[in-house]
């Protein structure tokens, strides 16, 4: 008889300690379900990319928020795309009021109404006295998002285990710097990455890339190192493949690997050539509850010490120039200073380009579903 | 000459009568214990698989966001561009959708949709919607000025197919078809042909994967059979641990395992059976799919076949040797056959789950860890193209309940035992 | 027992042979030592066959056992590895040289103390500590989620499922293959299909992001373990107890409950157990319909695994295998007694 029908027939069994063991079940059973199905107070769900970066919005957002305010900030993890903020819009059941979206999210989520749009003239001055217009850098406030960081991709390699890595064309260079390579599983950024280190410059880029000759050459120049590389998905995962040694290099979010660096101590480099940055913007989704609320917490969290001090917990760049003079060190370690890790630090931008959305917007499915042709063969 | 004696009861009903009212009664009161599980199911799993069907075929959007536009464009024959009249109403609409923010009925729906058929025209509905109050007639001819792109006849024949409220369109793409510029139906570009291939390859690492679980399986249902409860407790407890801790901390645990700093490249090392350069790589790949998948899926082949083993009397064998067979022989001819419902039942059910499987390759697998239900959930939750996700989750039913019909008539779906 | 029987001898000779073939072969002599230990175990443990048994019957009954202790140990290492690997100091998955020379440094139980302390508002504050982390901690929150989701799931698919079973297993019931095929389809489609499916449905009649749907969602993803393995209890059941007992003047009710239920009262278990841990450990239908209020275990690991790497999940894993061990002897011991109380020898 199989293990489980005898837990049957034990359970059937009467005796004393059936009875004893039942009734504990009963009451435990029915406690647990009393308990779990307590209410929660409400309060405000903000969704961002979770891990370190939810870490450093938790510190420098909601928990200073709440206490000026008395609200609560529920946060929640999201690994992107828009799939759940449209099945909610849809459905006229949106329990989300705040979520942490790439550019490109937030301009096709205005575009096919899913956000609320977001008065810009009701944000805040900076600390220096200047408007918000003139603050915000350019591109970073749109009809339904308000900006909050610049981040990049870039890549990063163990420096206990080698050294001379300067550029982007390094990393597609197996024969000089053998070992695997780490990339995200999908064309963006990888191929603007692989036509930088083929020699195009940044400002070329994606003029080259709306040709079909210039994706050509970009996915040729992946094949160049196809066999030796690592597909990740989850922002996580890079320094996991670095601290196991899987890979020799690879591409990551810059604020991760800082954050390994700077808290986790590992020895890990990044090299800031050929970097592809991008924003992340807040979005309301349309429909959301607590619009009062969820505007006074972006107005507090897109303000300049708010911005200034997200960047002390990782290394993402305020999106407003205010906040530069005062962004410090990192938050337990005095003499790390924060200002020479960001993706906008002069000495990090040369090579620089950013993430053309429209592009994307335009090009995304299709590329995606050539990418994993080309991925397949 | 037969008499033929009708039983009458003694109210007066014949006793044929009274049978077949009594088996109808039972029969109603059979069904109606069925019922309320029956509907249960109907509301919270048919329907909502049906919905999906729905959104897998509708294709409202054109109709939705230009509507006097999507009526006006069937006149058109289809040659060349649209008349003058026609584009007249399509700028008319297009500034009516600019100021509707409703969701559903907005421009950018519209250009994600036209975007899907001809790439890189979402910008191009976008940018003109905004400049389109200021459009004066000739109406064509301003339209081709503000861009050169509108003189695409593919793209107002896209309009024109997709004004129709059902398309086959995304089956289509789904089999890796594609309208081409006559609006004929033809085989997509090869560098973009990924759903068919794809799905192959999913069905080939599952029948892998099924028949290695067969190989496994086998021999531990048999030892946990025959031997003494006491001994065959423990060992299920072998089975029963791995079958109760999650999906997720396993193929974690397999990483750690299976990485070339991993524990079996590092006792290899160690042992001496490779050379340090030498690692192999286990992970990251299909071999490391299979053997994760394995894994998880392996405990779901000895439950049903340990269930059937376990009601075989040892007598078969016993006489089959004493009648002369050897051991092999009486294995395939005599006990083989008894196992077969078990066999069944849990090689459809790893069969089918392997197929389902999408969290353990994306992990494991790296860039052969894209299977079939990858790429659903992927247009599910990422692309926002749930009518093409929709699709090939359709194919992806239809082919497993082709499977499981198939199943049903070589080996019957009452014979499915699970321990 | 004799440890050197004669069938031992000649296995033990065979192994020498192997080994000194890899030596040969590979050229290092680590390998053929290590082989030759390794297989020296399985050896020790068999027990002798038949005086009928041939000799190749011999060769076949080792390479038997050998296999079957490699699928066991095949099963049994991923789940003991994560106990090891949950004491990591670092947070990554894998054996840091520290570990493997076994560093005290390199160990400790910070993992365990984040199941606790994770999402707690002041994790070291005194005040208030109880309620800060029952209402707070991700992980307790995850794990009572969890487990109030699994128990509502299994309770209500166990009672739908046999009532349906009833009426599936009597021989008069029309339409039986069709229905039954209806209800087992759950396990027959793949599940990121009826995920996706309820996803839309469920957010359109505002059921998505509560308890009631994921519980409705495991209850239906429950039903077909319930309803198989009811369904087979009832195979084997005698239709003419029910027969006898509406003889003796009972009602339906009292029939079902006085008589059927305690005798297919395993199969009911069976079926919730299994309906209980597909439940516990359901991942895909929890990340489409679940909203961070409604996280469960496996919901968290997953966030653990992608967005934060965070070892914490080995910690919990481990906490799990250990609840499972600890029930597993417990059944098995308690079986054991009742055995022993009723007087029968250990079959």
């Amino acid at each position: 008889m199989p293990l489980t029908d005898r837990a049957g027939i034990f359970f059937l069994k009467e005796n004393k300690m059936n009875k004893v063991i039942s009734k504990a079940l009963l009451t435990s059973a029915v406690s647990v379900a009393v308990v779990a199905g307590s209410v929660q107070a409400a309060s405000i769900t903000a969704v961002s990319w979770g891990g370190a970066y939810t870490k450093s919005q938790v510190e420098a957002y909601h928990k200073p928020w709440s206490a000026a305010s008395g609200n609560t900030v529920v946060s929640e993890d999201y690994s992107g795309g828009l799939a759940e903020v449209k099945a909610q819009v849809e459905a006229g059941n949106v329990t989300w009021n705040l979520v942490d979206v790439e550019l490109s999210d937030a301009v096709r989520g205005c575009d096919e109404g899913l956000f609320e749009t977001i008065d810009a003239s009701a944000l805040p001055n900076g600390a220096d006295g200047s408007s918000a217009a003139d603050d915000f850098l350019p591109g970073t406030v749109t009809e339904c998002a308000v900006g909050n960081i610049v981040w990049s991709t870039i890549f990063a390699y163990d420096g206990s285990k080698m050294s001379g890595v300067e550029t982007m064309a390094d990393f597609f260079d197996t024969a000089k710097f053998p070992g695997k390579r780490g990339l995200r599983k999908g064309p963006k950024p990888n191929l603007e990455m692989a036509l930088m280190a083929d020699g195009v410059p940044a400002s070329e880029v994606y003029g080259l890339m709306n040709t079909e000759a210039g994706i050509q050459r970009a996915f040729d120049k992946l094949d160049t190192i196809r066999d030796s590389v690592i597909w990740w998905e989850a922002g996580a995962q890079p320094p996991q493949l670095l601290a196991d040694g899987e890979v020799a290099m690879t591409t990551a979010y810059n604020g991760r690997i800082f954050n390994a660096v700077a808290a986790e101590g590992k020895p890990f480099v990044i090299v800031w050539d050929g970097q592809v940055w991008d924003l992340d913007l807040w979005v309301i989704p349309k429909g959301a509850s607590n619009m009062a609320e969820t505007l006074d917490f972006i107005n507090f969290s897109t303000g300049t010490q708010a911005l200034a001090d997200q960047a002390s917990w990782i290394s993402y760049g305020p999106v407003r120039k205010s906040s530069a003079a005062l962004v410090g060190s990192y938050h337990n370690q005095p003499d790390l200073d924060m200002a020479g890790h960001m993706p906008t630090a002069p000495e990090n931008f040369k090579n620089a380009l950013q993430n053309d959305f429209e592009f994307w917007a335009d090009n995304q499915d299709q590329l995606n579903e050539r990418f994993n042709a080309w991925l397949a063969k | 000459m037969s008499t033929k004696v009708e039983l009458i009861e003694q109210d007066g009903i014949s006793l044929k009568d009274k049978l077949a009212k009594a088996t109808k009664t039972q029969k109603r009161r059979a069904l109606l214990l069925t019922m309320p599980l029956v509907i249960f199911l109907l509301v919270s799993f048919v329907m909502p698989i049906g919905q999906m069907l729905w959104r897998s075929v509708n294709n409202p959007t054109v109709s939705n966001v230009v509507p006097n536009f999507a009526i006006a464009i069937q006149q058109w024959d289809g040659n060349g561009l649209p008349p003058e009249s026609v584009i007249e109403v399509f700028v008319k609409d297009l500034v009516t959708a600019k100021s509707n923010r409703q969701i559903g009925k907005t421009v950018g729906n519209l250009a994600t949709r036209i975007n899907y058929d001809i790439p890189g025209s979402r910008s191009l509905f976008t940018s003109t919607a905004r400049k389109a109050k200021k459009l004066k007639a000739p109406f064509k001819e301003s339209l081709l000025k503000l861009n050169k792109k509108w003189g695409n006849p593919s793209l107002w024949l896209s309009l024109k197919r997709n004004s129709k409220d059902i398309t086959p369109a995304f089956y289509l793409a789904a089999m890796d078809l594609k309208y081409d510029k006559q609006g004929n139906i033809v085989e997509a570009d090869e560098l973009y042909q990924i759903y068919m291939s794809n799905f192959i390859k999913t069905i080939k690492l599952s029948a892998i994967i099924t028949a290695i679980c067969i190989i496994l399986a086998y021999p531990v249902s048999y030892v946990l059979s025959i031997l003494p409860l006491r001994q065959s407790n423990l060992l299920m407890i072998f089975v029963l641990l791995p079958f109760w801790t999650s999906l997720l901390v396993r193929t974690t645990a397999w990483i750690a395992i299976l990485q070339t700093q991993g524990i079996i490249n590092d006792i290899l090392v160690f042992l001496g059976f490779l050379s340090d350069d030498g690692r192999v790589q286990m992970i990251y790949n299909q071999t490391g799919t299979i053997i994760a998948m394995v894994h998880i899926l392996l405990p779901f082949m000895v439950l049903p076949l340990y269930s059937v083993m376990k009601t075989i009397s040892p007598t078969y064998m016993k006489a089959a040797l004493s009648m002369g067979a050897t051991k092999s022989y009486a294995l395939r001819k005599v006990y083989l056959p008894l196992t077969l419902p078990g066999l069944g039942a849990g090689t459809l059910l790893v069969f089918i789950l392997a197929i389902g499987y999408y969290i353990t390759p994306a992990l494991v697998g790296g860039e052969d860890g894209l299977l079939i239900s990858n790429l659903i959930a992927y247009h599910i939750q990422k692309s926002l193209n749930w009518s093409l996700g929709a699709a090939l989750g359709t194919i992806l039913l239809v082919t497993v309940l082709a499977l499981y019909w198939l199943y049903n008539k070589l080996i019957g779906i009452d014979n499915l035992k699970f321990g | 027992m004799t440890i050197f029987t004669r069938e031992k001898v000649l296995g033990i000779a065979v192994l020498l042979v192997i080994s000194i073939c890899i030596f040969i072969l590979l050229g290092s002599i680590s390998p053929a030592i290590s082989f030759f230990v390794l297989f020296l175990i399985p050896l020790y443990f068999m027990k002798p066959l038949p005086v009928f048994a041939s000799k190749t019957d011999y060769l076949g009954h080792y390479i038997f056992v050998a296999i079957c202790t490699f699928i066991f140990i095949f099963l049994i290492t991923p789940v003991l590895i994560i106990i090891p690997l949950s004491f990591n100091a670092e947070p990554y998955f894998t054996f840091t040289q520290g570990m493997l020379s076994f560093d005290p440094s390199a160990f400790s139980t910070r993992w365990y103390e984040d199941i606790i302390y994770n999402g707690m508002v002041d994790p070291n504050g005194v005040k208030d500590w109880w309620n800060d982390m029952w209402n707070n901690a991700q992980w307790i929150r995850s794990a009572r989620n969890s487990f109030f989701i699994a128990t509502m799931s299994a309770v209500i698919a166990t009672i739908l499922g046999t009532i349906a079973a009833l009426g599936l297993s009597r021989s008069e019931m029309p339409y039986r293959a069709l229905i039954t095929s209806l209800l087992i389809s759950p396990m027959i489609v793949p599940l990121v299909i009826t995920a996706s499916g309820m996803f839309f449905f469920y957010s359109s009649i505002n059921l998505a992001k509560t308890f009631t749907g994921l519980i409705l969602a495991h209850v239906t993803l429950g039903i077909p373990f319930v309803i198989i393995t009811v369904t087979a209890t009832l195979s084997g059941f005698d239709r003419n107890l029910i027969k006898a007992s509406q003889s003796l003047g009972a009602h339906s009710w009292t029939t079902f409950r006085r008589v059927i239920m305690p005798l297919i009262m395993p199969g009911m278990i069976s079926g919730a157990l299994f309906a209980f841990i597909t439940s516990l450990d359901e991942i895909v239908a929890v990340i489409f319909l679940a909203d961070v209020e409604q996280r469960t275990i496996p919901r968290q690991m997953f966030s653990g695994i992608r967005e934060q790497i965070s070892p914490t999940i080995l910690a919990v894993a481990s906490v799990l295998v250990l609840i499972s061990i600890i029930l597993l002897t417990v059944m098995e011991l308690l079986r054991r007694r009742s055995e022993r109380l009723r007087g029968v020898t250990p079959g």
